[in-house]
Parts: structure tokens; C-alpha cells; sequence
């Protein structure tokens, strides 16, 4: 075909780039241009730094702290999430479940909630003046419930993102187990296969690619917590400190502190964590499909 | 053939899910009916000695001058532009990149599939910083122009043009001697519907949902979407003079809620085939 009717692709796909370059290449590259840059102190203005941001933020300990968290939080909430997420799409799919058409939609339905609200909401919860955890410590007659309090808030946390999160992992899932051939389960079922041989030898081969999207999908996500521990933060402000996520780090650092160029430059670190996270999982997944 | 027996393990397993899931949801449906002295001392899971249902929304839509129906509408009008741009970006893009083999192909791909990879929020601080300097803080642009783009999105019309559109249809329409832009509004937007219809409903979440960014960019609370105008008053409750407005909180949550559950619901037809094409690939 000619040349010049493929090149009208230009026209679909050049809007898309120019927003694109503006809202994403854009501030990297400006990101990029502060991080390397410090203001003077005494002096006004700012002065060319090269690296040295960099290897304060390589040094900071309140950086360590938050990056550790979130590393932690994701080891523990991913894998049950996505478990979570697995079970409920094989059983919606398993044809063994009554009502799988409701289950499949009522279990969605926190990903239609706002983050904020779900915050809002699971804070009144765990809340001891209302709320279920006082209404639960109640009935026990204890206080032995306390959601907010220092040892439980990661926990806390991460239910309130599992909650939100499972629904659409679990969408996910199912939409790609529709994709299986039906002769695939009959062949299985004249081989004598039966349920667990059944998920092992097809349904989880085929839902390695998807597996392997949501996971990185949630790790971003992971990296990127803000909206939970800055909304909680007003119920218990001694628990959540201005650097309890790389994000909230990065924020705080602008808006509380005006430390521009430091506060570019951890966004940047945290980004390429990050990527090189994501890359990895994306090898791994895809190197154990061949 | 598959076995249509029911299996009681997973049912109990899924049922425990669902009230786990839906458990906040009543919980929420519940406190809207309570005065604010019946939420301090009724229990979470039971109505109170009130049914003030209808005096909370009253007073939330009317508190404060009615800055939650400004919020509302400000919500509205970042989510038809916003989201209504995505899509349309998305889409043209997604065609563009199916269809087309142009020269440069293969480079747009690989900037996308690195920029998926950058979190949104990554970027949020030196988007604030740019647009700072360009003067747009504190504007309806800061909230609408990052929310035009969707990688996402664009995966996913990628992968539906890809399955959906044959190449004979598009030959077929340019030998009757169609142009290029009309024979993509004419004939490619219909089959691309239900992946359309998708990327909408999953950009409207994102942007209706918004609160990072409209709470870096704006400082002027007659421009907050619902998300940051919610937390605003709820942090009301705590601070020097404080002023707790839990029931406001609450019923207003709960009116955040209501229109993308039913815009869900309706549409699920669509965007659950949109979603199962996406995962093909």
C-alpha cells in the first residue's frame, strides 16, 4: 500500500502525542532539569548541583524508612489480594456457583467507589468514638480493636486498598478465563481431569499473562500510596508522619517545606525504582510462559 | 460439558466475600439516615432513633451556600472534558496505531510502554511544578489536561481495533472513495463501541476519583471536585475550632457514590465484553 496513506496514521495517533509530551515527558524533563539544581540558602537563586540530590536522597534516612514501608506493604497486600482476586474469578467461573452473574458484579462494586470515600468510609469503621471497631470493642468488652493505632495502620491500610482493588483484579481474571476454548475443558473432561487438575493444567497457563499485568499494575500502585495514609492522617497524625510513603515524602517536601529541587528528586528515584521493579516482574512472568 | 453442581465451600467462601465487600456500603447507607447525635451513639450496623435521610441530603446540598453542588458541578465538568477527551484521544490513537504501519510506529510504542510504567503520582509533584510556573495552577486547565491522557486506554483500543476492525472494511471504504477521518467517524467508531464505551467508563472513574492532583493544583475550594471537598470537611472535625460535620461527611460520600454505581450497573453489558476483548492479548 502507499506510503503516504499508511503515513495519515500521523493524524490519529499525533493529538494523543502532543498531550502526551505535554503531561508526560514534559515534567520528567523538567523534573529531571530541578533535581539537579539547589537553592541557596543565604544567597537567593539556585545553584547547579549535578548529582548531589541524588546521593542525599540515596542517603536519607526518611526516605529509607518510607521506601522500606511500602516494600513491605507490598510483599504482604499484593499476593493476598491477587489471591483473593484469583479464587473469587475461578469460582465465579467454575460454573459450581449459583448466582455467579450477581457475585461477579456486587464484588466489583468497591472499584466504582471513589479512593476518597473508601477512605472516609473504612476511617469511620475503624474510628473508637463510632464506627465498628467501638461498637465491636463493646460487645467483647474490651478495647483490643484499635485499627489506628500505631502496630495495626499498615494493616489497616492495606485492607482498605484490598477492599477497593479486589473486584477489578478479580474482573480482570474472569475476562480472561472466558477467553478458553470450551473444547479445551471438554477434552479435559474425557481425559478424567478433574476440578484441581482442571485449573492446574489450563486455567492457570492461561491466566499468566493477565497474572503478570496485575501484578505490576499493583506494584505501581504500591509505590504510588497516598490517598489512605494522607486522608487517615487526620485521624491519627502521631501514627502517619509527613514521610510515611515515598509520596507523601515528595509532597510534603513541596507543600509543607517549598524543597522543590529534593522533592523532584525523589519522584524521580521512586519512579525508576519503580520501572526497574515492574521491568523485572514483566521478565520473570514472561520468561516462565515460554 | 461442564458440571452445573453447586459446591458449598465456595459458596461459603463467596459469601463471606460479599458481605465483607458490601459491609461498608450498608454501614454507609445507614449512617446517611442518622442526625449526627444518632451516629455518636447507635450502633454502626443499625438505624437510629431518627430517619433523617432526607435532611441530611437537604442540608448537604444547601451547607455552606451549597459548595457541595458547586463541587458537584465542578466534578462534572472535569469528568465530560477529561474523561470525554481521554476517550477520544485514546481511541483515535489506538486506531491509529492499529491500522496505520506508519514510519515511527515502533518508536511511539516504546515511549508509551515506558510510560506506563511511571507512576501517575510520580509525576504529579513536577506536573505542579511546570504548570506553576506556566501559570495554570489554580485553573480548570490544571485538573483537565493531565487527565486527557489514558495509557491504558490506549492499550486497550489498540488491542480491540486490532480484533475488531478488518482491513478489507477500511479498502473497501476508501475504493467508494471515503477519506481517512471520515471513514474512522464513519465506519471504525462503530465497531469500536463496546472498547469505546469501556475506556469512557474506566477514564470517568479516574477522573471522577481524582484527588491527588486537584489537591496539589488548586487552592481555591469554589474550583475542588467532590473528592477534595469531601476531605476538606471532614478535616473539619479535628484542629482548632473544630467543627465536626460527620452527617454532611456521610450523606455526601454516599451522593458521590450513587452516580458512577448506577452508570456501572446499566452499562455492564458493554464494558464487561469491551474488558474480556482487552484480555486477549
Amino acid at each position: 500500500m502507499a506510503r503516504r496513506q499508511e503515513a495519515k496514521g500521523w493524524v490519529f495517533v499525533g493529538p494523543f502525542l502532543t498531550v502526551f509530551a505535554l503531561t508526560f515527558l514534559a515534567p520528567i524533563g523538567y523534573a529531571i532539569y530541578l533535581s539537579l539544581y539547589r537553592d541557596q540558602a543565604f544567597f537567593g537563586g539556585s545553584v547547579f548541583v549535578g548529582l548531589d540530590n541524588y546521593a542525599e536522597v540515596l542517603r536519607d534516612a526518611k526516605f529509607w524508612e518510607s521506601a522500606g514501608r511500602v516494600l513491605a506493604f507490598l510483599v504482604v497486600q499484593v499476593p493476598v489480594m491477587l489471591g483473593l482476586a484469583l479464587l473469587a474469578a475461578l469460582a465465579i467461573d467454575s460454573a459450581r456457583l449459583r448466582g455467579a452473574g450477581f457475585f461477579r458484579i456486587a464484588l466489583f462494586l468497591p472499584y466504582a467507589v471513589p479512593g476518597v470515600v473508601a477512605v472516609l468510609m473504612w476511617g469511620f469503621l475503624y474510628g473508637d468514638t463510632f464506627g465498628l471497631a467501638a461498637d465491636l470493642n463493646k460487645l467483647l468488652g474490651t478495647d483490643a480493636v484499635q485499627p489506628l493505632s500505631g502496630s495495626w495502620m499498615l494493616p489497616s491500610i492495606a485492607n482498605i486498598v484490598t477492599w477497593e482493588f479486589v473486584g477489578y483484579n478479580m474482573l480482570i481474571f474472569y475476562s480472561a478465563l472466558r477467553t478458553v476454548p470450551g473444547e479445551l475443558y471438554e477434552a479435559a473432561a474425557i481425559d478424567g481431569a478433574g476440578a484441581i487438575r482442571t485449573i492446574r493444567a489450563i486455567k492457570l497457563p492461561a491466566l499468566r499473562g493477565a497474572i503478570v499485568i496485575a501484578t505490576i499494575f499493583s506494584i505501581i500502585g504500591s509505590f504510588q500510596l497516598f490517598n489512605e495514609p494522607n486522608i487517615l492522617r487526620t485521624l491519627a497524625p502521631n501514627v502517619i508522619t509527613t514521610y510515611y510513603t515515598p509520596n507523601m515524602y515528595a509532597y510534603n517536601l513541596s507543600f509543607a517545606g517549598q524543597q522543590f529541587n529534593y522533592s523532584a528528586t525523589v519522584a524521580i528515584v521512586m519512579g525508576v525504582f519503580t520501572a526497574i521493579i515492574a521491568y523485572v516482574v514483566q521478565l520473570r512472568g514472561s520468561r516462565e510462559a515460554l | 460439558m461442564k458440571r452445573t453442581k453447586s459446591s458449598r465451600l465456595l459458596t461459603g467462601f463467596m459469601v463471606l466475600y460479599l458481605i465483607y465487600t458490601l459491609v461498608p456500603l450498608i454501614w454507609l447507607l445507614i449512617s446517611a439516615t442518622k442526625t449526627q447525635d444518632d451516629l455518636l451513639s447507635t450502633p454502626g450496623l443499625w438505624f437510629g432513633d431518627s430517619f433523617a435521610l432526607f435532611s441530611n441530603i437537604k442540608q448537604t446540598l444547601t451547607y455552606n451556600d451549597g459548595i457541595f453542588l458547586r463541587w458537584l458541578g465542578n466534578t462534572v465538568l472535569y469528568v465530560v472534558v477529561g474523561a470525554g477527551g481521554a476517550t477520544l484521544l485514546a481511541t483515535a490513537a489506538g486506531y491509529g496505531l492499529s491500522k496505520y504501519k506508519f514510519v515511527g510506529r515502533r518508536a511511539v510504542f516504546a515511549v508509551l510502554l515506558g510510560a506506563i510504567a511511571i507512576p501517575g503520582t510520580a509525576l504529579a509533584v513536577p506536573t505542579f511544578l511546570m504548570f506553576s510556573k506556566l501559570g495554570l495552577t489554580n485553573t480548570v486547565w490544571a485538573i483537565i489536561i493531565p487527565s486527557l491522557i489514558s495509557p491504558f486506554g490506549l492499550y486497550l483500543m489498540w488491542v480491540y481495533a486490532n480484533e475488531a476492525i478488518p482491513y478489507e472494511l477500511l479498502e473497501a471504504a476508501r475504493i467508494d472513495g471515503a477519506g481517512e477521518v471520515r471513514i474512522f467517524f464513519t465506519v471504525a467508531l462503530r465497531l469500536l463501541a463496546p472498547g469505546v464505551v469501556t475506556v469512557l467508563l474506566f477514564a470517568v472513574v479516574a477522573t471522577w476519583n481524582n484527588y491527588f492532583l486537584p489537591l496539589i493544583m488548586l487552592s481555591k475550594p469554589n474550583l475542588y471536585p467532590l473528592t477534595v471537598g469531601l476531605t476538606q470537611w471532614n478535616n473539619q472535625a479535628t484542629g482548632v475550632g473544630a467543627n465536626p460535620i460527620y452527617n454532611l461527611v456521610i450523606t455526601g460520600s454516599l451522593l458521590t457514590i450513587v452516580p458512577l454505581v448506577v452508570a456501572f450497573l446499566l452499562l455492564q453489558r458493554f464494558w464487561q465484553s469491551g474488558l474480556s476483548a482487552g484480555s486477549v492479548k
